[in-house]
């Protein structure tokens, strides 16, 4: 009898358990993917190159009338809900993006799936979401033994530290003997132990699994600094009554190159995600904005924004979506930098190695649309 | 079915009739739905199992247990075992394993402890103490123990800094870093010591039960405790000082920003500690009290009769035969308590499911990990329940 009263009271550890199980079970149930198809490929209208034996998603997403999006349980500027619980922030712009592609005009076609980072993989590894978008790092296993795809490096980024000022505390190499609170399941924790064992100090990690516990215990006093990426650091400072009572130290210890990410399998579902970020970032390129695609879609007579705004050629269908996809998603998102500065500049982050191509220290790059 | 069983040994040996492949003997019917049961069910898992192989075959999802022996790099707090983050996952593993043992055994022998002594007292003739343990149990069963475990957390991170330590003694620090009590230089004598002192504890029980015995047979009651502290202290004293009696103090000192030294109570285990203690003594007590009261009131007047206070009519009469009814629902309780301390994560404990996750997590291999978890919560499980079992049939043969 109390089993079961207190087993319904631990909604939240049983859950993870739970996702755990799911994914595992899920993975036992799902019709395997290349049996179901075999039915499934004959009424397809479009000769859709079956792609490594995996199932059409942007078809299954597009009968379903949703895309299933998985992001973060909640990190200012990247996705956080309001109080509403309407999502907002730059991953939730890339899930809406790529709804908007999918659908049209409607950005309101995603569920947004909370995800711990423990649980992230999981949940998109068994089917349960359709893609994710919740700073998650590019890293060689998880692109290739976790059976999940990078289309796209959204955002690059790098993992630092976060002090109270009072600590009195300006670099990391000061951190001696700290205790420094983590997230468990991220590239964080392995970047901090490599970053101590390179570095000939010990550190005292305490690890929390979910993010407001984890800051919360940072705040309290449990530990002396607080680790993530920057950008993370950043929307995480914002969220305190008093940012200034905290300082980020000059230290980066990693590579954290954050992006959206599909399963294995699809490959036409990855290339749509990974063109959808290029057209953000040509838009900006060619200075294509919220305000004026519509008119560009038009009268802009340079060959390739005609052929990216689906005036001449069409780039659209060969991504498998209308070929004004591109229109519909500037139209209401804008272009990159308007998502960068709409969600991101308001935590303090710079463009730094966001910046387009075209300027100096700048990575982000898109191929031709043609 | 027609005869009356008389005798259990001609029932023990039916006479053998031929089997008749025939739908008309029950026999023969019976194998028939058992071997279509069986093939039935293991249809079911074979699909399940070849389905599963396939997708992660599809999906290129890594499988096999091969991960074990990779080097795991992730940090983990509180270890019993020697661990650093170049070890494997197996031993991350086995690292997640002894923190859940940890926390479950000292939790169920508190939780016993405190349990009962609140049944006692439940039943109490002092109504203001019987009705004061009522309202803590109700307080305690009706809360979620997650909330519980978050609130014990955050009351020791109230706790003030390192610096402004609460130091009630030398070597005594209360801070949100913990506890910090004064320890010693752990050397191979002390191990000595302590497996001789557990070799004197055993010793000192199969004295007891002798001297039990034979004041059974002349009435003489004989002490225990001065052979137990013979056995039990005596002992490993001298082993200890044979081994040149070493002792070297670790005495906590603040440096830099923490600790360094001595014995440390880390916040996450204490709270974790706490909140599973107090939760599942709650439930415990009700057991207590309500085999306590499913003993007869007769045998409280009986023993009233033969003059024995009422402290010795509860330890030497009520409770041993309260025990039978108290055992079952025991076992339940210590497997909840054991199954429960998979909340830890919440507040940074790293036990087996916090350990497990994080590997799942970086090596993407959901189901064995999942495995893992289910293989130790299982062994636990059936451990405590064997022992339990064992237990439950030791008392259960006083019965006359
Ligand atoms: N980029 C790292 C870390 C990502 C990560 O999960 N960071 C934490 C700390 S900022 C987070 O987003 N937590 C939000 C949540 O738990 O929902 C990774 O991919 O492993």
């Amino acid at each position: 009898m109390n089993t079961m009263s207190s087993s319904g009271k631990r909604g939240f550890s049983v859950r993870r358990l739970v996702l755990g199980a799911m994914g595992a079970g899920l993975l036992a149930l799902t019709a395997p993917a290349a049996r179901a198809q075999a039915p499934a490929a004959a009424p397809a209208p479009a000769p859709a190159p079956a792609a490594g034996g995996g199932s059409n998603m942007i078809e299954t997403i597009r009968n379903r009338g949703t895309l299933i999006c998985g992001v973060s349980t909640g990190l200012a500027g990247f996705s956080a809900p309001d109080s509403q619980g309407r999502w907002s922030g730059f991953d939730v712009d890339y899930c809406r993006a790529v709804a908007i592609a999918i659908f049209g005009t409607d950005q309101n076609r995603v569920r947004f799936v909370a995800t711990t980072p423990q649980a992230r993989f999981t949940a998109l590894q068994s089917g349960e979401l359709d893609m994710l978008a919740r700073n998650t790092t590019w890293t060689l296993s998880r692109d290739t033994s976790l059976g999940l795809d990078f289309p796209a490096t959204s955002f690059y980024d790098g993992q630092g530290f976060m002090v109270k000022r009072s600590l009195g505390v300006t670099s990391a190499r000061q951190l001696d003997g700290a205790t420094i609170c983590v997230q468990p399941g991220t590239t964080t924790e392995q970047n901090l132990s490599d970053w101590a064992r390179s570095n000939r100090v010990t550190i005292r990690p305490v690890v929390i699994e979910r993010q407001e516990d984890n800051v919360a215990a940072y705040i309290a006093g449990r530990c002396d600094a607080y680790t993530t990426d920057a950008s993370g650091l950043a929307g995480v400072r914002s969220t305190q009554q008093n940012p200034n009572d905290h300082i980020i130290l000059p230290e980066i210890i990693s590579k954290e190159p954050l992006g959206p990410l599909v399963r294995h399998g699809d490959q036409r579902f990855a290339d749509l995600v990974r063109w959808v970020h290029f057209g953000l970032l040509a838009a900006e390129e060619f200075g294509i904005t919220a305000a004026n695609v519509e008119q560009a879609a038009t009268a802009d007579q340079r060959p390739e924004v005609g052929r990216m705004l689906g005036r001449g050629g069409d780039l659209g269908q060969m991504l498998g979506v209308d070929n004004r996809w591109l229109v519909n998603v500037v139209k209401i998102l804008g272009n990159y930098g308007e998502v960068f500065s709409r969600n991101l500049t308001p935590l303090g982050l710079q463009r730094g190695p966001n910046a387009l191509w075209t300027t100096p220290g700048g990575l982000q790059y898109a191929p031709p649309f043609r | 079915m027609s005869d009356t069983a008389i005798d259990p040994r001609y029932a023990a040996k039916p006479p053998k009739r031929p089997l008749r492949l025939s739908w008309s003997d029950e026999r023969f019917r019976g194998i028939v739905w058992q071997v279509l049961v069986l093939a039935v069910v293991a249809t079911i898992f074979w699909w399940l199992w070849s389905n599963t192989v396939h997708n992660l075959e599809v999906r290129r999802i890594a499988s096999g247990w091969g991960f074990l022996s990779r080097e795991a790099g992730l940090p983990i707090a509180e270890s019993l075992i020697p661990y650093d983050p170049t070890n494997t996952y197996l031993r991350a593993l086995a690292v997640g394993l002894t923190n859940t043992l940890k926390v479950a055994i000292i939790g169920i022998i508190l939780a016993t402890l405190l349990g009962t002594l609140l049944g006692v007292l439940r039943l109490s003739p002092n109504w203001l103490v019987s009705k004061l343990v009522g309202g803590y149990v109700e307080v305690v069963r009706d809360l979620p123990l997650l909330l519980q475990l978050l609130f014990w957390y955050a009351m020791l991170q109230g706790l003030p800094g390192p610096r402004q330590a609460i130091n009630p003694a030398t070597g005594v620090f209360l801070s949100n870093r913990g506890l910090k009590l004064p320890w010693f230089e752990w050397l191979p004598a002390h191990s000595w010591a302590l497996l001789v002192c557990v070799i004197g504890i055993v010793a000192t029980l199969i004295w007891r039960r002798a001297a039990l015995a034979r004041q059974m047979a002349d009435g003489q009651p004989r002490k225990v405790w001065p052979v137990a502290l013979l056995l039990c202290v005596g002992a490993p004293l001298v082993v200890w000082a044979t081994q040149g009696a070493p002792f070297t103090p670790d005495i906590p000192f603040l440096r830099g920003f923490n600790f360094q030294g001595g014995l440390t109570v880390s916040p996450e285990f204490f709270a974790l500690l706490t909140g599973l203690t107090l939760y599942t003594a709650g439930f415990i007590c009700e057991i207590v009290r309500a085999g306590i009261q499913a003993v007869h009131q007769g045998q409280w007047e009986a023993a009233g009769a033969l003059g024995l206070p009422r402290g010795q009519v509860m330890r030497l009469v009520v409770l041993p035969q309260a025990l039978r009814v108290i055992i079952p629902p025991m076992t339940s309780q210590f497997l909840n308590l054991t199954k429960n301390s998979s909340l830890a994560v919440a507040i940074g404990y790293q036990d087996i499911v916090s350990i497990a996750n994080t590997t799942l997590n970086q090596t993407g291999q959901a189901i064995e990990g999942i495995a893992a978890i289910m293989v130790v919560y299982l062994s636990i499980s059936l451990s405590i329940s064997l022992f339990m079992n064992w237990y439950n049939a030791r008392i259960a043969l006083v019965e006359r």
